[in-house]
């Protein structure tokens, strides 16, 4: 029986895919908040362990589970009870620049 | 039909063998992680059972040691797909554990070193069903592998068998675990292929 | 890049480059492509006749060129995916593809700010991107790569880093095996070639550090104990890919 070298896991880079098959958006540049410490960063900065029936992402400051991702046949499982909050960047909506106002 | 890949087998799967709708045999150990691995030094390891109306049964590591062993040796199903063949164990049977547990409730949630939780009705626990195992292969479990104890409950898919466990909550209600939360069957049978929530 | 989800795509192989002996650029050609950036990677996935199926992820080795997605694979011994891309996979053969996606571990040719890629062994496929995006785009920004190896003969892009590029610097640094006459003994990456091949924190330099997790650690640390802001280190780091 083999140990492996370290804890092996793969930075939140790694969810990019499974996550852009739920999402129209890069959730993975989006930033978040851990509920159990309050770091602040963005999901790419998670640490994801994949080697498990489901991709298990943990907060790089106190290890706890910020986010889960489950992907059966059908369906897919997202848990996010480990995140305050997520920000996600999205192109500026147009704002009213006054050329399409009524009359005056 | 879908797609195929030319030429592309994959992992040996068919080698004759009787396993699990689903699963293909290996030959390694994979190990399996959802996070960093505990590591708890014997002198302050503890097992426990928690009763439904508050008793709390410990056992030090040195307790553990002094109890009958049993060498089961099982097939182990993961979900993930992989199953591994006559594996080799040795450990205290929870059935002994048990011996002196007073308790009515049927459901049970296991909790690891870590934070990791499953659950499964107690009736899984005994009756020579499953095992606190602290060897593997005539060596002492690796961390890796869950050491150094972890449950062994063989008849269920691996996941059940928590790794680096710590005890066991007997409830009245049963109260789903950390993959049974995230889609996992709450039960998983691996012959009637209960991966996921409705299979 | 956005407002769409993933969906497979159907990849044909159309060129083949050996690297090195045990890892070579396989170049697809993909209908509909959406394009890329620099440091994005793909997911592929390899169905057998069986309905048994398996997927891998990928990073892209150069930018975006219309419909042709180029990957790099290095041959993982006993693996399940890459012994299959590495040596099975021949001109004309077609796998499955979703992406591109990830998008936090890219370089965008508007980026102005000096830029210092650290690649441990095949950590080099998505910074080799970003040369190639830098050179395409025709940008000034200044490179430095710090490029870690066992041993010589397993350098990606050889040829290529060996021609001039104005703007680019390269600093190789071997573990085991260095060539006759290296000034640098045999070693792991120290704070020494971080600071030589690498930028002043005062430069504020868009850092980005790909390899083995091990790797990625010391070189991530080495940088935060440089002075390096840890907003401008990013990382990628190789998990267990199971081959």
């Amino acid at each position: 029986m083999t140990e492996p070298a370290q804890d092996s896991y793969q930075d939140g880079n790694a969810l990019a895919g499974p996550l852009r098959e739920i999402f129209a958006v890069d959730v993975t540049a989006a930033g978040g908040q851990c509920v159990h410490c309050g770091l602040t960063g963005p999901v790419a900065s998670l640490r994801v362990y994949g080697h498990a029936p489901g991709l298990v992402a943990r907060c790089p400051g106190c290890d706890e589970v910020v986010l889960r991702l489950v992907r059966g046949p059908e369906s897919a499982w997202l848990d996010l009870r480990g995140t305050v909050s997520l920000r996600i960047p999205l192109p500026a909506q147009g704002v009213p620049d006054g050329s399409e106002a009524g009359p005056a | 039909m879908g797609f195929i890949s030319r030429g592309f087998h994959g992992r040996p799967r068919d080698e004759g063998v009787k396993l699990p709708p689903g699963q293909y045999l290996v030959h390694d150990f994979p190990v399996l992680s959802a996070g960093p691995t505990p590591r708890v030094p014997l002198d302050r390891w503890e097992f426990a059972i928690d009763t439904e109306d508050g008793r709390t049964h410990r056992w030090s590591w040195r307790e553990l040691m002094a109890l009958p062993s049993e060498t089961p040796t099982v097939d182990l199903h993961c979900v993930t797909k992989w199953s591994k063949l006559g594996t080799a164990w040795k450990g205290v049977s929870l059935d002994t554990l048990f011996a002196d547990v007073e308790s009515s409730a049927e459901y049970a949630l296991v909790y690891s070193y870590g934070g990791y939780t499953t659950n499964l009705p107690v009736e899984d626990l005994l009756d020579g069903k499953a095992w606190i195992v602290y060897e593997f292969d005539g060596e002492e479990l690796a961390a890796a592998h869950g050491g150094p104890a972890r449950l062994l409950v063989p008849h269920l898919y691996l996941w059940k068998s928590a790794k680096w466990v710590q005890g066991i909550r007997l409830l009245n209600e049963d109260w789903p675990g950390f993959w049974e939360t995230a889609g996992y069957h709450n039960y998983g049978d691996p012959w009637r292929e209960q991966r996921y929530q409705g299979d | 890049m956005n407002g769409r989800r993933l969906v497979w795509r159907i990849a044909r192989l159309v060129e083949i480059r050996d690297e090195t002996p045990s890892a070579r650029t396989l170049v697809f050609q993909i209908p509909d492509w959406p394009g890329h950036l620099a440091g994005q990677h793909v997911d592929i996935r390899l169905t057998a006749e069986d309905g048994y199926s398996t997927q891998r992820s990928y990073s892209i080795a150069a930018p975006a060129d219309g419909e042709r997605v180029e990957l790099t694979i290095q041959r993982v011994p006993d693996g399940e995916v890459s012994p299959y891309l590495s040596e099975e996979l021949a001109v004309g053969d077609e796998v499955e593809i979703r992406g591109p996606v990830g998008g936090w571990f890219v370089w965008r040719p508007d980026g102005t700010a000096p830029v210092l890629l650290v690649a441990g062994g095949s950590g080099i496929v998505p910074l080799m991107a970003m040369i190639r995006a830098r050179r395409q785009a025709g940008s000034r920004t200044p490179f430095r790569l710090v490029y870690s190896l066992r041993e010589p003969g397993e350098r990606y892009y050889a040829g290529e880093l060996r021609r001039p590029d104005p703007g680019l610097d390269v600093t190789y640094l071997y573990t085991r095996v260095v060539p006759d006459g290296w000034a640098r003994p045999p070693g792991r990456l120290t704070v020494a070639d971080l600071n030589t091949g690498g930028w002043p924190a005062d430069f504020t330099p868009a850092c980005y550090v790909c390899g083995p997790t091990g790797f990625v650690e010391t070189a991530a640390d080495i940088l935060l104990a440089m002075g390096h802001d840890a907003r401008a280190i990013k990382t990628e780091r190789f998990g267990p890919t199971g081959g």
